[in-house]
């Protein structure tokens, strides 16, 4: 059952704040995972690492650099679900 | 039977699934070994959820290679998980941004490169070794250190330096029965390389340049090649460097 685009948000801010100790409710869409959240690229790894687990997708080393902003994340995995 | 059947293997350097180490630790274990992995600091946890992708279970064990108190202590640390050893993967190499640029590089950006990468394969056979008795097998990856490439500058120093390491290791260790072996890899797709500036040079000429062509997303050739230096298959064979690199070694261009 593919999650929704509100669930995946709130799973990613889970997984962020386990990983950074950033308050989840700091995890938007808009926010930007380098400028905005301050995210170095091994907590990137992590973070998408156990999003793929969390939400049984794949997401390609190559999309990585794509997903600028938490909204981004989201719609791939929204996608990468459907 | 497979190719590692009853064989104890400890695998260092898997990141993500794309890393050469987790296929020779999956190759491994579909050849029927058994396999304990090694990450240390920030990369533990990512090593720990990539374990799970794993044919089996496997324990992830704090190893930096640069810390001599994880050195001394791993084959205690070891023992109660594995008993012993029959052979150790070395997959790990590290550089500071600073020793890509040949000119520019500092003494402390080389001498970082040599101590993560080169020197390192000492150490962790070192580390290791008690736990040998019966001998085994020591494989590392390398990329061929014999040219100047484009980009990889002071880590390709610290390739060679590796490479020589290797050989003295055959010495030192042959008389235990310990046989040390690298595989040169042509170029690919890891995090590893994707931290290097300008990898994808290699990425275009390699396959053009390479009598059975060069796939640079799959890991698997390289990962077979250490399988087999890990198995019973190159009893006579130390101190050696076993190209994987689709022939390009070969080639005069």
């Amino acid at each position: 059952m593919a999650a929704s685009e509100q669930e995946i948000l709130a799973g990613l801010a889970e997984i962020v704040n386990e990983e950074t100790g950033i308050d989840a409710s700091s995890v938007q869409s808009d926010k930007s995972f380098t400028d905005d959240l301050d995210i170095d690229s091994l907590s990137m790894m992590t973070i998408v690492v156990n999003a793929e687990e969390k939400f049984g997708v794949r997401i390609p080393d190559e999309e990585v650099k794509n997903l600028v902003t938490v909204g981004d994340a989201v719609n791939y995995i929204k996608n990468a679900q459907a | 039977m497979g190719l590692l059947e009853g064989k104890k293997l400890l695998v260092t350097g898997v990141l993500m699934d794309s890393s050469i180490a987790f296929h020779v630790a999956r190759l491994a274990q579909e050849e029927g070994a058994e396999v304990v992995l090694t990450s240390f600091g920030r990369t533990m946890k990512i090593t720990q959820t990539i374990s799970r992708r794993l044919p089996k279970p496997v324990e992830v064990v704090e190893l930096d290679v640069t810390n001599t108190e994880h050195l001394e202590t791993l084959a205690e640390r070891l023992e109660p998980i594995i008993g012993s050893l029959d052979g150790v993967v070395h997959s790990i190499g590290f550089a500071p941004q600073g020793a890509f640029t040949f000119m520019d590089a500092t003494w402390e950006d080389v001498s970082t490169a040599l101590h993560a990468s080169a020197y390192s394969l000492k150490a962790l056979a070192k580390a290791a070794e008690p736990l040998m008795k019966d001998g085994g097998a020591v494989v590392g990856l390398t990329f061929d250190a014999k040219f100047a490439w484009p980009v990889y500058d002071w880590m390709g120093v610290a390739k060679a330096a590796f490479e020589s390491t290797n050989r003295y290791l055959a010495r030192d260790l042959g008389p235990q029965g310990i046989r040390c072996n690298l595989v040169a890899a042509g170029p690919i797709r890891t995090t590893a390389a994707k931290s290097i500036p300008g990898f994808e040079q290699f990425e275009e000429t390699w396959n053009n340049r390479a009598p059975l062509g060069w796939d640079v997303s799959d890991a698997v050739p390289a990962a077979r090649a250490c399988a087999a230096l890990l198995s019973d298959w190159f009893p006579a064979t130390t101190g050696e460097i076993v190209h994987v690199d689709g022939g390009v070694h070969a080639m005069g261009q």
